[in-house]
């Protein structure tokens, strides 16, 4: 059984989307012990002893993530089918890079597909997130 | 996905054990990036898996000054385009990795995991083959070396036995006046390759001439080719453009591509030709630099 299916339909978290099964569009994106990954394409088993960090534990104390908020203020969520992934792979991506240009923005979502194609307001969020988490003050 | 017995491997010697105990019925599996699509489309159904990916002797990345470089199987790409020491010194292998699949595919899959499965289009191959990389290989008769050239035996097919585990790969520093240079061409960026090449070129003292090339291709047969016409073609030759185009134009003597879903046998060789002069040129003015001094490498 892969991460995946386990996480969807053996625990019934269900924020984890379930895209292509491919591992090509990123929906699925989890992090494993903080490293971004494909659950469809990891198996449950492989993962004992590990930290899988999804979609359902990024809030802390009632409060989103400040990229969670930022998808919400830009408009980064259409569909939303690819969020949850969205939203790992950028937790993931800021963790490393907390003052991005934009162009690191986009290619740090290279494994991300948006099939509502909302790229631009995607990237805007994760840079109003990383100006956020520094504390800038500009929301 | 078939129900199968899962092993955790606790070392190499106890991978080796397993392998041994549990014969053709046991598939190893690394970072599983290919493998676990193979597994949900049912195209191998094993009765055990032994997990080796979790070796931390496999997982490493070593620069020797002098002898050259050695990366452990189960380093990740990942790893591999983060290394320090191989941007500043074998910057042609973070520029492969930079752009193999996506980031969440370098996480988790590893270089040994990727040389094993032979994907005929894998990004690793090319440019580890024009390197000069030797495969490391351990099993129960105990350790052999093969050159890396020799490793693929046909379409996901490699030398390496059910009972064996490649350990490592590693490949000598590169030589002065030399470039090595690397392009892939796909439609769509994190697609798989269509077509890959790598070249490695060293040139005389004249900082002209070449004395020694090597040009890897993917994608153009059932396993990575080396171009030897095109190499045969170009050495002791005064290098230009021309006589890279014209020597790029050799390519299909060495390829046997297929048509299949993505395109057509003839668009593999013609991109193949384009491909090997393009990275001919590159590795050539990265050779002419280092000639000249203008590249530390």
């Amino acid at each position: 059984m892969t991460l995946l299916d386990f996480l969807r339909e053996y625990l019934g978290m269900t924020g984890t989307n379930a895209g292509c099964r491919t591992g090509d569009c990123g929906a699925c994106t989890v992090l494993l012990d903080g490293k971004s990954v494909n659950s469809c394409l990891v198996l449950a088993c492989e993962c004992d002893g590990k930290a899988v960090l999804t979609i359902e534990g990024l809030s802390a104390g009632g409060r989103l993530h400040p990229l969670q908020e930022a998808f919400m203020d830009e408009g980064a969520v259409q569909c939303g089918f690819c969020t949850p992934g969205m939203i790992m792979r950028g937790v993931e991506f800021l963790r490393g890079n907390p003052d991005p240009s934009p162009a690191e923005a986009r290619v740090a979502i290279e494994g991300n597909i948006c099939r509502c194609t909302g790229y631009e307001n995607i990237v805007k969020a994760v840079l109003a997130a990383a100006r956020k988490m520094k504390g800038g003050g500009v929301a | 996905m078939k129900d199968f017995e899962y092993i955790r491997a606790r070392s190499v010697d106890h991978a080796l054990e397993v392998l041994a105990e549990k014969g053709e019925s046991a598939v190893k599996i690394a970072g599983g990036q290919s493998l676990l699509n193979i597994l949900k489309q049912g195209l191998m159904a094993p009765d055990c898996l032994v997990d080796i990916k979790g070796l931390e002797e496999l997982d490493f990345i070593e620069s020797n000054p002098g002898t050259g470089f050695r990366i452990g199987a189960l380093t990740t790409h990942a790893s591999i385009l983060d290394s320090e020491v191989l941007q500043s010194s074998c910057g042609v292998l973070a520029s492969m990795e930079r752009h193999l699949a996506t980031v969440q595919v370098r996480n988790w899959g590893t270089i040994g995991g990727n040389l094993c499965m032979a994907d005929p289009s894998s990004d690793a191959a090319p440019v580890l083959i024009a390197l000069g990389s030797t495969a490391h290989i351990r099993g129960p008769e105990g350790a052999r070396e093969v050159p890396l050239g020799e490793f693929f035996l046909g379409y996901y097919e490699t030398v390496v036995q059910p009972g064996e585990l490649l350990t490592e790969i590693s490949f000598p520093a590169i030589p002065p006046a030399t470039g090595v240079s690397y392009e892939k061409f796909r439609n769509v960026e994190g697609d798989a390759p269509i077509v890959v090449s790598s070249a490695f070129v060293s040139l005389e003292k004249d900082g002209r001439t070449l004395s020694d090339a090597r040009v890897v291709l993917g994608g153009v047969a059932s396993t990575p080719v080396r171009a030897t016409a095109v190499e045969d073609a170009l050495k002791g030759v005064k290098l230009t453009p021309a006589a890279v185009e014209s020597a790029s134009g050799l390519v299909a003597e060495s390829t046997s591509p297929i048509p299949d879903v993505v395109c057509s046998a003839e668009y593999r060789n013609k991109i193949a030709r384009v491909l090997a002069k393009r990275t001919l040129l590159s590795a050539f003015e990265e050779a002419k630099a280092a000639v000249g001094g203008k590249k530390h490498r």
